[in-house]
């Protein structure tokens, strides 16, 4: 049997992906039928083009090894275009349905790829990252100056109500742009998912791990890297398109370096080494920056926080984690740790209560003190002025700070010890 | 194919004032295997580095199949049909060993930066990555991590990679340093496999390996060459014994 795979390899019909890609499509199609509420759409439509940003951010990070601080430029460019296009669809001049306005994005993204990605795909690594960051700069003053193009501080608004119904179809209410955002995002997840498993893409993987040898197997890592960014940025123009239609409007915010780091921040918290860490990364982003924003005016802080945390303790992102603990289950190991992971997880609600507290004091004595002193959380009345409050917040770090310590030795030694076992299993 | 597989013409390389290839002239013959030896720090390593592009050449210049090759990136070298492994092992760490050996086949192939093809629809790449993968004997370790391989196993990927594009020049850097005596054995039986019908220049110290393998040697030392003959002539040649014994004084 020379020359005959030992095992059957090739499966035509792969059923776990199929499922997986009908579960998250039924996923989508099911969320607004529950949450119904127009602030639940507004979110989760946010959510759907972060997915799309994120994971178009990781083609650069994860698989090609690229951190960019300036990918904004191109979500943000492509949101232009797409704007501009609209408008001219909605006075007339051009036809153009709403639905494939993404595209249009898209295709605005992957032309500032091509243009810029010349320039910055020249080198890898630091360079790289350096020169990223000047074209932000760059594009972040350029649109300060041409008004014509980005249309000022204010920016550019629009109409996404255009031409006749299709369908009953007006893309007015927001359930109706949930939609086509969904059907766009799964459609740019399915086909970012390809992507990784073309020959470009595995070039892509190589050039990250080893871009010397790349070339000594007749690979230009220049050419793979930029051919890289530009498919990246066109599916971030896609995101940006999509932003364009689910705001009506365009502001010089787009291509901020803020947005740039937030992009950073989405994927990596979520876990650049697999391919479903940006969506889950996207996915908590949006909820802070739409849900917690509502809520406190330091989501900001949070979410860097957050950020430090998971880089310093889980470089992998929530991806990693959730991997780590399906190992444990396929092991069946989960249930012997599942204990020790509940009192870190109480003995964490505490540190969380005690830093709430402490940050929105603050936050009420410094930035909110035109409104007094008196303020609210969690439903209790009380004055921040007074040392009580105070006592308080430090009773609970000390308390939460003693048990979290504990909790957390005994999960790690729970985890040195199956590891242990699982490493002699295996010997 | 009358030319020469590789040719070079007074080559030389200076690294700031110091000269550490002095104008070197070899020829070698379509499908001959060639052994490159001499002492520590002659510059034999630095000669691959300038036929397989990855310094430039501060003069003289290098044919392969009678084309110039002077001056091209290591890229385009490789297109050209030469294809060279490293002393130290250079793999895709994190890629299995399956995937080392696809990746290397991907541009001979025609697959170039193609992202329109799905990997495992590419009959072809699959087969060849597969049969490299046989010959170099780690099919059992085909899903395996190339970075958790064992030191002979990473020299056979190391080899592996090498010749899956179907280069028909192939240089490989100290193939058995580092290995036992089985070992070493068993990597020049690959050699001799994979090196069929092509031209191969390698750089070896193993003395057994390059008598047992090599056509012809060549003997570099300070950056010059001093003989190139087959190798009952260079085992009497009254210069190289001195070059290796130290007879003569410097």
């Amino acid at each position: 049997m020379a020359g005959v795979p030992s095992k059957l390899r090739y499966r035509p019909f792969n059923l776990g992906r199929w499922l997986t890609w009908g579960l998250t499509a039924l996923v989508m199609v099911v969320l607004p039928q529950i949450f119904t509420q127009g602030y639940a759409i507004t979110l989760m439509s946010q959510m759907g083009i972060m997915i799309v940003f994120a994971l178009s951010y990781n083609m650069l990070l994860g698989q090609g090894g690229m951190l960019s601080f300036g990918h904004a430029v191109y979500s943000g460019l492509g949101a232009y275009v797409a704007v501009h296009i609209l408008n001219l669809a909605g006075a007339g001049k051009i036809w153009m349905p709403l639905s494939l306005l993404p595209l249009v994005g898209g295709l605005g993204g992957a032309f500032f790829g091509v243009l810029f990605g010349y320039v910055t795909t020249k080198r890898a690594g630091t360079t790289f990252a350096m020169i990223t960051l000047g074209i932000a700069v760059l594009v972040d003053t350029w649109a300060t100056m041409s008004r014509a193009f980005f249309g000022g501080e204010q920016g550019v608004s629009t109409d996404r109500v255009i031409g006749k119904p299709f369908l009953g179809i007006t893309y007015g209410p927001g359930v109706q742009v949930y939609y086509l955002i969904a059907v766009w995002c799964l459609v740019s997840m399915a086909l970012m998912y390809a992507w990784s498993h073309t020959p470009l893409g595995r070039i892509a993987n190589a050039v990250r791990d080893n871009p010397e040898r790349a070339e000594f197997i007749g690979y230009d890592t220049q050419r793979v890297r930029w051919f890289t960014l530009i498919i990246s940025a066109f599916f971030a123009g896609i995101s940006g398109g999509l932003s364009t239609i689910n705001f009506e409007i365009v502001t010089p915010d787009v291509v901020s370096l803020s947005a740039s780091g937030g992009v950073l921040l989405a994927t990596f918290i979520g876990g650049i080494g697999f391919f479903f860490g940006p969506i889950l990364g996207a996915v908590v982003f949006s909820f802070f920056a739409v849900a917690l924003s509502n809520y406190t005016n330091a989501w900001q802080f949070y979410l860097g926080l957050f950020f430090v945390l998971m880089v310093m303790y889980a470089p992998g992102g929530i991806a990693s984690i959730i991997v780590m603990q399906l190992q444990l289950i396929a092991r069946k190991r989960f249930w012997r740790i599942a204990p020790h992971y509940l009192a870190a997880g109480a003995s964490g609600l505490v540190l969380l209560a005690a830093l709430i507290l402490t940050v929105e004091m603050t936050y009420q004595l410094s930035e909110n003190s035109a409104n007094g002193t008196v303020m609210n959380l969690f439903g209790v009345n009380f004055d921040c002025a007074k040392a009580l409050p105070w006592a308080v917040a430090v009773g609970l770090w000390i308390v939460g700070g003693i048990l979290f310590n504990l909790a957390r030795q005994r999960v790690a030694r729970v985890w040195g010890e199956i590891q242990t076992e699982l490493l002699q299993a295996r010997a | 194919m009358n030319a020469h597989a590789l040719e070079l013409k007074a080559v030389s390389k200076s690294f700031g004032n110091t000269a550490i290839i002095r104008g070197v002239d070899l020829a070698i013959a379509q499908g001959e295997r060639h052994a490159l030896i001499g002492p520590n720090g002659a510059g034999k390593s630095t000669l691959f580095n300038l036929i397989s592009g990855r310094y430039p050449v501060s003069g003289g210049k290098i044919l392969l199949n009678g084309d110039s090759i002077t001056g091209l990136k290591p890229f385009e070298i490789n297109r050209k049909g030469l294809s060279r492994s490293f002393q130290i092992t250079n793999i895709f760490q994190r890629m299995s060993v399956f995937e080392n050996l696809r990746c290397a086949v991907l541009w001979s192939l025609g697959y170039k930066y193609s992202f329109w093809h799905q990997l495992k629809e590419l009959k072809d790449a699959n087969r060849s990555a597969e049969e490299v993968m046989e010959a170099i004997g780690l099919k059992g370790r085909r899903d395996t991590p190339a970075g958790v391989l064992s030191y002979a196993e990473q020299r056979a990927l190391e080899i592996g990679i090498t010749i899956a594009g179907g280069a028909g020049v192939i240089l490989l850097d100290e193939p058995t340093a580092g290995m036992s005596r089985t070992e070493t054995a068993d990597a020049v039986e690959l050699i001799r496999k994979v090196s069929q019908g092509k031209t191969l220049i390698m750089v070896e110290h193993d003395m057994g390996v390059i008598f047992d393998l090599a056509d012809r040697i060549s003997v570099l030392v300070y950056g010059e060459l001093i003989a190139s003959d087959k190798p009952e002539n260079i085992r009497g040649n009254q210069a190289v014994q001195e070059a290796y014994l130290g007879t003569e004084a410097h």
